[in-house]
């Protein structure tokens, strides 16, 4: 891939016009899950690109380990074993983390300006140094996805590593992953690569393979080859038809201003009894 | 394996059983994905557990572990039942039309010349009928009721689709659905790949799966196909290296044997492996032994090696007895041996049945151990509360750690399952006192031989005569080691036909073992690398990945053993009269203008014989062609045979119910007191299992941070109906007993364990990794080898780790 501008396309809680001259590549990751052998080499990939050591944990019955997603794992292999046709047991692992949604819900429902923004070429990033750690992004987004920092309180989630896209490289679980099961280029490439891949598992009688760029959140920019894409929630509880959470459009759309209103008037109510009460006066007591 | 990794990629149907190469070797794995995108290839696996591999399979089968042969042995039946069988192939290049000796037989699952008081077979019967001429007799209408096809037809006819259920647990539907997915590959233009590993070799009757499984593969003409083969993915990194390279206690460099005790003569050792051709017109390349032996001989001990004393033949060890691993151990728990030297090995937690082998390290007097790692075995003494429960107070052997590097601190070749040694680079500089193992072993080593100067001592010769001529002597360099393995000339080489022409001068590396010479000319540490560092440099440093072909041999990446072949056998992918049986796949073929054979990959011919000549492709073999009929070489018999593992939830073998001997491999080796550590199936009713997981290599890289985070703690699995039986839910912490010992773990509950109906009654499975351990970063946890039984394959006496015998309990 050639160099990619890191031009901003939308920034939270600002205003201003964000540049617009120019119009980069839009990027995308494509997971096929029929080709995932859930080996985690794109978990270590990621925890060590991004310099991230989680915690060693305990095993919880399952394979999941991390068992979620937090401030130190910013992708997981989530493991669900499923009959979907009776009697023939089939074993899907989904690589989850951030889906990089066209329509970001974590941005819209971020107060923090700057804290969060989305690349022209798709790609949705934290600036933790913005974050103010209210955990808006959390309730904002559809996936479940950003996890706040114990130790900063601040968010944190999968980057789609940008630092490595801008200088025309893939994302590290890409550059690791080695059944070729993630793959990584322009959106348009990765939705042609995904229909040789949906054909091909159609011939093998996944009548129902499709891609999963849902619609709800105007596409994404991570998608999946899914075996059964008519029934996402097979694979550990991907969302069939993701939105952003109406709580975020009632904080953008009602409650913002009608908080902005709520300041303004403490504000006029402070300031109404300085005028008409005066000072506050600490009398200095003296104890014997 | 006879293919290699990137050939994969030209099959049109995986089969991998008694293995998981998705999560045991995912790097390699990429292949098989490779196969299913570009040529539609299917990916069938067949496992006691639904793994990583069967969740990107197209059809996965269920099969009780250990019971490899009865499945095995039933798609044989099929193939021949159905006449779904390359027949040019095998006509041609198999042993079926041979005839076997009137005295053979197999009756109540046992051969001719069993002793039960041995244990052993005399198998003097197992083998071909020879005529006046001195040759093989054979009938190639394959109508003689003692010729192999007939032969082979009877035995298996008792592994019907039935009997493979019964024994197996596999539904026949699923069984006869992977027979049909087989068979299609009979046709020229089809083939199959298998890819297995330690889930057939750790059995008591592991090289006999191999065999069967080749055996299907030569039936349907897919040994020296590309994208065929019998493709073993070795377990640990350069392990192939070290097979190669003999590092095992029967071998010599090279495959070449060690000699047993009655073999004191030289001549007689020589003639009795220089196999001469067992049909006319064959090649048995292995009559030239002497060449490899006294090459290997001048390349030990130089000048002191000449014609006139053997070669310093009565110099090398002749075997009284096995010195495996098992038998080591054995010895050492008698006090027979007192010192070990364990370099890179960790046998508290690699070999069976722990308390034995801590029991025998604590009779030694003293330990030493090489390795990057503190090990379990070096701290074997130390007590670790209920994962390593032992007294230090009452252990006397002195242990002795000297740390080395690991591989990304050192150049030097490693040997893939592919055959291709590559050479790699140092990447970091050794952290504080660690040694390479060179550095280690040749201080050792000048020590030891300044002993003997000083002291005399009882023998003293192959230690003071033997070869060291390292520039440091006590740091041998990976390049100087590498030289000496390839080979050079130590006089001029000349041309046999013409004595005036110099072939290659004093002094040169040699590039091909065909250079090798039995008079004391030539020097090779191990003849089949010879070539791989010649006069044009370090071609295992090769990195040229340039596929002129398009058919994946590259053949100037790295270099593969022998003579940087890529497909042993590849004579075999065409027909007699030389043609690629597939066109679309050609790997060599006869050049009638040139006269010799040549194509994509280096034939593994006699590069002139032309087709007419009638040699066959198995030039390694003394009948040039490929044996279904084993001979002599098996311990347990010509024909693979279904035993039940040592630990059996069967009361009978169902192929021999009326005889109680043949329950178990009846040519295993069972120490005496060994028979009453094993289990019985009242007491501990369910079918255990050990092995790895994709996130952690063996017990190394549980010292590792990201290891250990991506599988932090110790599991077992089991299946959700046995689960439910004993109240068991996910989470759960489980006790696995066997009747050695136990391990506590927690339970993963999984619907990927099935319950399976064995000869009539509902079998359960136990899966137990094998990671943990009380040394490193991950959670500690038990040993797993607690709880296997010490007993191994009856031909490599490699552990049977992979079927025995448990009972699990809520904790």
């Amino acid at each position: 891939m050639a160099l990619q501008s890191l031009d901003i396309k939308a920034r939270s809680a600002t205003t201003t016009q964000p540049p617009a001259a120019r119009d980069p590549l839009h990027v995308a990751k494509l997971i096929d899950i029929s080709k995932c052998i859930g080996c985690k080499a794109c978990q270590v990939a990621c925890m060590e690109w991004n310099d991230l050591r989680d915690e060693v944990g305990t095993n919880a019955g399952i394979y999941d380990n991390p068992r979620d997603l937090t401030d130190q794992s910013w992708t997981v292999m989530r493991y669900s074993e499923v009959e979907v046709q009776q009697g023939r047991l089939e074993w899907l692992i989904r690589k989850d983390g951030c889906m990089h949604c066209e329509d970001p819900g974590c941005l819209k429902a971020c107060p923090a300006p700057g804290a969060i923004v989305q690349y022209v070429n798709g790609i949705v990033d934290f600036h933790e140094e913005h974050c103010i750690g209210c955990g808006y992004c959390i309730t904002g987004c559809p996936f479940n996805v950003p996890r706040i920092s114990k130790k900063d309180s601040k968010a944190y989630k999968c980057t789609l590593c940008s630092d490595r896209v801008a200088v025309g490289r893939e994302p590290a679980c890409v550059k690791t992953c080695p059944t070729g099961a993630i793959v990584f280029g322009s959106k348009r490439d990765m939705i042609e690569h995904a229909e040789g891949r949906i054909a091909d598992l159609k011939a093998r009688g996944y009548a129902n393979a499709g891609l999963y760029n849902p619609e709800g959140v105007g596409g994404t920019h991570v998608m999946y080859v899914l075996q059964h894409a008519d029934q996402p929630e097979l694979y550990a509880g991907l969302p069939k038809d993701p939105h952003i959470s109406p709580l975020v459009g009632l904080w953008k759309g009602i409650t913002k201003p009608l908080m902005s209103l709520g300041i303004g008037l403490a504000v006029f109510a402070g300031f109404f009894h300085y005028v008409t009460a005066g000072p506050k006066e600490v009398e200095d007591e003296k104890v014997d | 394996m006879t293919n290699h990794w990137v050939d994969i990629k030209n099959t049109d149907l995986v089969l991998i059983m008694g293995g998981n190469a998705a999560e045991a070797h995912p790097c390699g794995f990429k292949w098989v994905t490779e196969a299913k995108a570009h040529r539609k290839a299917r990916l069938i696996v067949v496992d006691p557990r639904f793994t990583r591999s069967a969740a990107v399979s197209d059809f996965y089968a269920p099969i009780r572990a250990g019971t490899d042969i009865a499945f095995l042995g039933g798609v044989i039946n099929y193939l021949l039942t159905n006449d779904r069988i390359h027949h040019e192939y095998v006509k041609h290049y198999t042993d079926m039309s041979f005839l076997v000796k009137d005295e053979f037989s197999f009756a109540n699952g046992l051969f001719s010349g069993y002793d039960p008081e041995t244990r052993k077979y005399d198998r003097s019967s197992w083998g071909y009928q020879i005529g006046a001429d001195g040759y093989a007799v054979t009938d190639p209408a394959l109508q003689h009721p003692r010729c192999v096809y007939q032969l082979m037809k009877a035995h298996y006819s008792r592994y019907t689709p039935e009997m493979v259920s019964t024994v197996c647990g596999t539904p026949q539907d699923a069984f006869l659905k992977v027979c049909e997915a087989i068979a299609e590959t009979a046709a020229a233009d089809r083939t199959m790949t298998i890819m297995y590993a330690l889930g057939w070799t750790q059995h008591s009757v592991g090289s006999q799966m191999i065999r069967t499984g080749a055996m299907v593969q030569l039936l349907l003409g897919n040994i020296g196909v590309a994208g065929g083969g019998m493709n073993a993915l070795r377990g640990h990194s350069n392990i192939q290296g070290l097979t190669d390279l003999g590092l095992l206690a029967n071998l010599l460099p090279g495959y070449l044997t060690l000699a047993g005790d009655a073999e004191q003569d030289y001549q007689a050792y020589i003639a009795k492996r220089a196999s001469k051709p067992l049909r006319p017109g064959q090649l048995s390349y292995w009559q030239n032994y002497a060449k490899f032996h006294v090459s290997l001989m001048k390349a030990w001990f130089g000048d002191a090696a000449s014609a006139s004393n053997d070669w310093c033949y009565d110099w090398l060890p002749k075997m009284d007895k096995g010195y495996d691993l098992l038998d080591v151990f054995e010895d050492m728990g008698q006090g027979k041996v007192n010192g070990y030297v364990c370099q890179g090995f960790n046998p508290l937690g690699s070999a069976p049945c722990k308390v034995k082998v801590s029991n025998s390290l604590s009779k030694l007097k003293f330990l030493v151990i090489i390795d990057p790692l503190a090990t379990e075995t070096s701290e074997f003494w130390q007590n670790h509360g209920e994962y390593n429960d032992v007294d230090p107070a009452k252990i006397q052997t002195e242990v002795f750690r000297l740390p080395s590097t690991c591989f990304a601190e050192e150049d030097g070749s490693l040997i893939n399952s592919g055959r291709w040694l590559q050479w790699h680079w140092k990447a970091a500089e050794p952290p504080g006192e660690a040694r390479s193992d060179q550095e280690i072993m040749a201080g050792l080593f000048l020590r030891i031989r300044a002993l003997y100067e000083k002291e005399g001592g009882a023998f003293p010769e192959p230690i003071l005569n033997l070869t060291w001529k390292h520039r440091i002597p006590a740091f041998p360099s990976p390049e100087e080691l590498a030289k000496e393995f390839s080979g050079k000339a130590l006089k001029d080489l000349t041309d046999p036909k013409d004595p005036g022409k110099v072939l290659v001068k004093a002094g040169e590396q040699l590039s091909a073992f065909a250079e090798l010479r039995d008079d004391g000319s030539t020097s090779s540490g191990c003849w089949l690398f010879a070539g791989c560092w010649s006069e044009k440099g370090n071609l295992m440093a090769r990195r040229d990945n340039a596929d002129p072909f398009g058919i994946g041999q590259t053949l100037n990446w790295a270099y593969s053993w022998p003579a940087n072949r890529r497909i042993l056998y590849n004579r075999a992918s065409c027909d007699p009269s030389g043609k690629p049986y597939d066109p679309t796949r050609k790997l060599i073929a006869w050049d009638a203008g040139a006269g010799k054979w040549g194509g994509a990959d280096v034939p593994d011919f006699k590069i002139d014989s032309a087709p007419e000549e009638g040699m066959n492709p198995f030039i390694m073999n003394p009948e040039g062609v490929a044996r279904f009929f084993a001979v002599d070489k098996m311990a347990e018999g010509p024909f693979p045979e279904h035993y039940e593992p040592f630990e059996t939830p069967l009361a009978e073998n169902p192929l021999s119910p009326q005889n109680p001997a043949v329950l178990s491999s009846p040519a295993a080796r069972v120490f005496k007191d060994d028979w009453a550590t094993f289990g019985k199936p009242d007491k501990f009713p369910y079918v255990g299992t050990t092995y790895r997981l994709t996130e952690h290599f063996h017990f190394w890289t549980k010292h590792a941070r990201l290891n250990a985070i991506l599988q932090p703690e110790q599991f077992v699995e089991i299946g959700e109906e046995l689960a439910k039986e004993k109240g068991i839910r996910a989470g759960d912490h489980v006790r696995v007993r066997s009747n050695r010992g136990h391990i506590v773990a927690v339970a993963v509950v999984t619907r990927r364990l099935m319950t399976l109906d064995v000869a009539g009654r509902k079998t359960h499975t136990v899966g137990v990794p094998l990671h943990w351990g009380f040394m490193g970063l991950a959670k500690n946890g038990y040993l797993t080898n607690t709880l296997t039984p010490f007993v191994g394959d009856g031909n490599t006496q490699t552990p049977e780790f992979k079927a025995f015998l448990v009972d699990v309990e809520k904790v």
